[in-house]
């Protein structure tokens, strides 16, 4: 499963970064010194040469990473979804007023009384898998739970506050 | 008229006129340096318009363009990247001497000159100038390829080297004997390992001397040390330039990367007027005797270099094309052998030295370019491609290749 990342200095310039994919073709990321940045694809051919290298700008490369990520993280539960006929994934946004802001997440005791299980929280574009019961919630975050149609409505209720725990 | 008003008129022209053909060249896809080295040899001693109230300040101005060269060149490394490869770089480095600076020598002693030439000579055809091929490879989206830290690891065993081979030429140029050169390049390997020390465990705290964020203080603080680092490395007979590199690889972070920002106009201008002086000290009528052995010797350093690039990149495990570029690229010699030829000149070495140095860095620093492209276009890929095929019908792969 890890993938085999390697580093490569380039004196002057910066560091090369690259990895083979199972596919066969290599990609890699040139980070210059001056905070630039290239996403560069190798030959099949000529697998020492790159064909193309493509300057990233600071908020293309942290687009291009979100969508490399969150694709992840929906494909893996896509991946859940077709394997349990009716279990649901849903993302349940933390209201402003729940009282669970600061809380952790072992307090809402969300599996035990809802059989729904929180497998990801995101949070400023960034994702946070499996978090644990000491995962301390803070406001806007978002809530990835997978249950039943009845626990993740559970759950949503917890998170509002709206039931006496 | 006014002696200073002729020098205003005299350098204004003169830059305006460089930024025209510098403009012009680029339009052909061609390095400003050799065109403001013909710009050099066309006013001047013997050229057609001789600049006479600006001389002086042109020569110092050629002073701060070399101390600027060296000082963005120590900028651009960190100290660790200069030494933290240097094992694994050092096979390379001292196949790429051997291979291109004795060329030099020989091609002197061949030429009837004594040995403070060759030694200049060796200079002059070992170093390929890292800025003019780190550009090259930036240009043509290379800086990803798998033979580029095999390229950029012999430039930085060069310039390294440059570091230990300055004092020594500036030492033997001036004349002192033996004993007196000995003990001047015991000085010069103490303080660059010193500074190199220094820099490696203290980087961090020179550089917090000098705050990022008042642009106009940093450049004064950086230029300043610069100067009279290199003052001092003078005065030690150690050579300016070495001083100049050493503050670049001392300062290190942001520091350098905003020093690096705001010195580069700098230099550009007064790296323009230093090639445009060294253009200046040749006599164009020096130049036809000396064209055709210029042109030998480059074409000889140039196979060398090619070679240099494909053995080193064989090391590194790097199929053929990628041992052809790593070769081709390495090609290109600009400034710094300009810089080493600028030394001679101005000690008064072997007279043809100069025109010599000037035809070969014409010719290289024209065709160097040109060379490095060579590997994309289309025929060349094709006839590698054969080459390779042909190879593996005739030799039969075995296990371990190689």
């Amino acid at each position: 499963m890890r993938v085999r990342v390697e580093q490569t200095p380039l004196p002057g310039i910066g560091v090369r970064h690259d990895l083979v994919t199972t596919s066969g073709r290599t990609v890699g990321v040139v980070s210059h010194r001056s905070g630039r940045r290239d996403l560069v694809l190798y030959d099949v051919d000529d697998p020492d040469s790159c064909l193309a290298s493509i300057p990233l700008t600071d908020d293309e490369a942290e687009a291009l990473a979100d969508v490399l990520g969150a694709s992840l993280m929906l494909g893996q539960l896509a991946g859940l979804r077709q394997q349990a006929a009716g279990l649901l994934t849903e993302q349940i946004a933390l209201p402003a007023g729940s009282p669970f802001v600061g809380r952790r997440l072992g307090d809402t005791r969300a599996r035990t009384r809802t059989s729904a299980s929180i497998v990801a929280v995101l949070r400023d574009r960034e994702v946070i898998p499996s978090p644990g019961p000491t995962f301390l919630f803070e406001a806007n975050d978002v809530v990835v739970a997978v249950g039943t149609r009845d626990g993740l409505d559970g759950v949503t209720a917890i998170l509002a506050g709206d039931t006496d725990g | 008229m006014h002696a200073s008003t002729v020098l205003l008129i005299e350098i204004g022209a003169l830059l305006f006129g460089l930024g025209m053909l510098g403009r012009m060249g680029r339009r052909f896809g061609l390095s400003p340096i050799p065109l403001y080295l013909l710009a050099g040899l066309f006013f001047g001693h013997g050229g057609l318009i001789p600049l006479s109230a600006s001389e002086e300040f042109i020569a110092i101005g050629a002073q701060i363009g070399v101390i600027l060269l060296l000082v963005m060149l120590g900028l651009e490394y960190s100290a660790d990247e200069l030494v933290g490869n240097l094992r694994s770089a050092a096979p390379a480095g001292v196949l790429d001497m051997l291979l291109n600076a004795l060329p030099g020598a020989l091609f002197a002693v061949l030429l009837g000159w004594d040995l403070k030439a060759a030694l200049v000579l060796a200079g002059i055809t070992w170093v390929s100038s890292s800025g003019v091929i780190a550009k090259v490879l930036g240009d043509l989206g290379r800086l990803g390829n798998r033979e580029t830290p095999v390229i950029l690891s012999v430039l930085v065993i060069e310039d390294l080297a440059m570091a230990f081979y300055l004092p020594i030429v500036t030492a033997v140029l001036a004349g002192v004997g033996l004993l007196g050169g000995l003990s001047t390049l015991g000085v010069a390997v103490v303080t660059v390992i010193a500074v190199l020390v220094v820099a490696i465990r203290y980087g961090g705290t020179i550089s917090r001397f000098m705050s990022v964020k008042d642009p106009e203080a940093l450049l004064l603080s950086v230029l300043g040390l610069t100067l009279f680092v290199a003052g001092v490395a003078a005065e030690l007979k150690v050579s300016e330039a070495v001083g100049a590199f050493l503050v670049g690889i001392a300062l290190s972070g942001p520091v350098a990367h905003h020093a690096t920002e705001m010195l580069s106009p700098l230099r550009d201008l007064f790296a323009a007027v230093f090639f445009v002086f060294f253009g200046l000290s040749t006599d164009p009528a020096d130049m036809p005797p000396v064209l055709l052995p210029a042109l030998g010797l480059a074409v000889l350093t140039m196979l060398t270099k090619v070679a240099t690039g494909y053995l080193a990149a064989r090391r590194a495990w790097i199929a053929l094309p990628g041992r052809l570029r790593a070769g081709l690229a390495l090609t290109p010699r600009g400034e710094f052998s300009v810089v080493i030829a600028g030394l001679a000149v101005a000690s008064g070495v072997e007279p043809k030295l100069a025109p010599l140095a000037t035809a070969y860095v014409l010719i290289t620093v024209v065709s160097g370019p040109m060379l490095a492209r060579l590997p994309d276009y289309a025929w060349f890929k094709n006839l590698v491609r054969r080459r390779m095929a042909a190879r593996r019908t005739t030799q039969k792969p075995l296990p371990s290749a190689e």
